[in-house]
């Protein structure tokens, strides 16, 4: 697998990271890298093996369906970039 | 004072010998001596740090005082703090102070410690060398032409340098044991669940795990009792009875204090790769072991060199995910300049990362993207699985694992900065007790000179089963009775 300046690009318009054409070059380079790292994985046969994403074997706690959160917006939004009235402001969305 | 136990600050504080207030003072005074060239701080708050330690005098002068009251102590900066700037070494967050804060944090203040800073660290905990930070490297106090370790590089260059009597770290994938190995500190990643990970800023959530770097085991083991504990704002908080991590450490047989531990060495940590200088610091430090009782026997983790491309997949893929909170609309930084909603995004996202972790998102967005996911994301967690057998296996044939920590001393600042990969090899012994989620350990075993002749610290990393946090400490104790390395500190501090 080798990947393009292109795909770079793709990738981090996925990923919703502005890149210029020079950065994407460079960071090719590394990625590409890294990439070659991970690829040793697939010398591995893992037919049948089941994946682990937990090292413990416990299953999601559930509990009382309560509110457990105070009415916090003024000191939750006092980080925030842009508020007014408060509401978070972003750019236009709608016409 | 400085290099007091935190037993001794203890019982300095209850016999009235000093205040909380004189403690802190003295220990503020040496962070402005020396912070200025360390860097090991990046937020201090003298008001606030100095209010806790009124109110643990008060607290010690009611008796109402535990082990940790009125003891200054750093925290790294990826535990939120309310009030706090809490920045996780991004610019990202360079603004954002603590609306509330993290469960570290409030267990060390309902135990009546004194916040006396938040540490530098490797930009949201990605990097092995503390050069990623927005705010700066950080320099080992040993030789600060070199790097301290990361990506809890503050907090070992605070303990290293006494500028703090103890401090935190986190943990995904050597992060804490790492810089201990480089600093001639004790640090524990204790086993996956055991610290609540509510406020602490995420990086790969099924890895990351906070826990102590202090001076000696018998300090962390204080440590352990305050900031271990079930969560219920953590879904990933194990539920288990508490324990008293400090039980076994003064009831050891003096003479043969380890006799019938069984400690296994996997032969794979000595292979090629480990520096030879510091495999035999290492070698020296087992030997010291089977003069305390304790037997070795040859084990193997056939999978080892896999956990380096398999944590490449996991935590990038964790990572990406857990990043694209900052959208710069709630909270962090948001572009000056932008034309609309999607511009905003990516303008914000691509000013506010630093170059290793916009590296780590797209190789996480990468492996995660339609087409991908199987080849990558669902092929490491199956090695992982055969990761953590390894250790399974390996633990029907001894008590203890023992290796190195790093493969290295601390490297020179900028030797690695702009070679992502071989940074990532510093990490190769640490990085598959996070993936198979158990207790690691790092304790100091002695020094080892590098290419020009300069003399630096050793880390003999000890590996446990599942929640065998005491007996590792335990271990790690009766090395300490026994030698004195762990009580080395630099020159010029």
């Amino acid at each position: 697998m080798s990947l393009s300046s292109a795909d770079v690009k793709r990738i981090a318009h996925l990923a919703r990271i502005e890149i210029s054409d020079a950065d994407a070059e460079a960071t090719l380079q590394k990625l590409s890298g890294i990439l070659g790292l991970i690829e040793q994985m697939q010398a591995v046969d893992t037919t049948g093996i089941s994946p682990m994403s937990h090292s413990q074997d416990v299953t999601q706690r559930l509990r009382e369906d309560v509110v457990t959160e105070s009415n916090q917006r003024e000191l939750f939004q006092s980080v925030a970039p842009a508020v007014e009235n408060g509401l978070y402001l972003v750019p236009k969305v709608l016409e | 004072m400085i290099n007091s136990s935190l037993k001794q600050l203890a019982a300095l504080l209850q016999a009235k010998q000093i205040s909380s207030v004189e403690m802190t003072g003295e220990f503020l005074s040496r962070i402005k001596q020396h912070n200025g060239e360390i860097n090991a701080y990046i937020a201090l708050d003298e008001e606030k740090t100095v209010a806790q330690a009124q109110a643990a005098d008060q607290l010690i002068a009611q008796g109402k005082a535990t082990p940790l009251t009125g003891i200054p102590i750093a925290q790294k900066d990826i535990f939120v703090a309310k009030g706090w700037q809490s920045t996780c070494g991004s610019k990202m967050l360079e603004n954002f102070i603590g609306p509330y804060d993290a469960g570290v944090i409030e267990r060390f203040d309902a135990a009546g410690a004194v916040n006396l800073g938040k540490t530098n660290m490797d930009e949201f905990a990605m990097g092995s060398s503390n050069e990623t930070s927005y705010f700066g490297p950080v320099q080992n106090p040993w030789d600060r032409t070199r790097v301290p370790g990361g990506s809890s590089g503050g907090s070992a260059a605070a303990v290293a340098a006494r500028l703090c009597a103890a401090a935190t770290g986190t943990d995904t994938g050597g992060s804490i044991r790492q810089p201990a190995s480089l600093c001639n500190l004790s640090g524990l990643k204790p086993t996956y669940g055991l610290v609540s990970r509510y406020g602490m800023i995420a990086f790969a959530s099924s890895l990351d795990q906070a826990g102590p770097m202090a001076k000696s085991c018998e300090d962390m083991a204080l440590m352990m009792n305050v900031m271990t504990g079930f969560d219920e704002r953590d879904s990933t908080s194990l539920q288990r009875e508490k324990e008293d991590y400090t039980r076994g450490l003064d009831s050891m047989d003096a003479d043969k204090p380890l006799a019938g531990l069984k400690v296994g060495l996997p032969k794979e940590y000595f292979a090629d790769g480990l520096d030879a200088a510091v495999g035999k610091v290492v070698q020296e430090a087992i030997e010291q072991y089977r003069k305390l009782g304790a037997e070795t026997v040859e084990i193997s983790l056939p999978n080892t060199m896999l956990s380096i491309p398999v944590y490449y997949v996991l935590a990038p893929a964790e990572a990406s995910s857990n990043l694209s909170r900052y959208d710069g609309v709630r909270f962090g930084h948001r572009a000056a300049e932008y034309t609309d909603l999607m511009d905003m995004y990516c303008k914000s996202r691509a000013e506010g990362f630093g170059a290793e972790v916009k590296r780590r998102i797209l190789i996480g967005t990468y492996v995660l993207s339609a087409g991908y996911y199987d080849a990558y994301y669902l092929k490491a967690q199956q090695i992982r699985r055969l990761i953590a057998q390894d250790f399974t296996e390996a633990f029907k044939q001894c008590d203890i694992i023992m290796g190195p920590t790093a493969p290295s001393i601390a490297f020179k600042a900028g030797e690695k900065a702009d070679d992502p990969v071989s940074m990532y090899l510093q990490d190769i012994y640490t990085i598959a007790v996070n993936l198979a989620g158990l207790p690691g350990m790092s304790i100091p075993a002695g020094f080892a000179s590098g290419s020009d002749g300069k003399s630096l610290p050793v880390g003999l990393q000890i590996i446990g089963n599942y929640f065998d946090e005491a007996r590792m400490l335990n271990v790690g104790h009766a090395y300490q009775q026994a030698t004195d390395w762990h009580t080395r500190m630099p020159e010029g501090i």
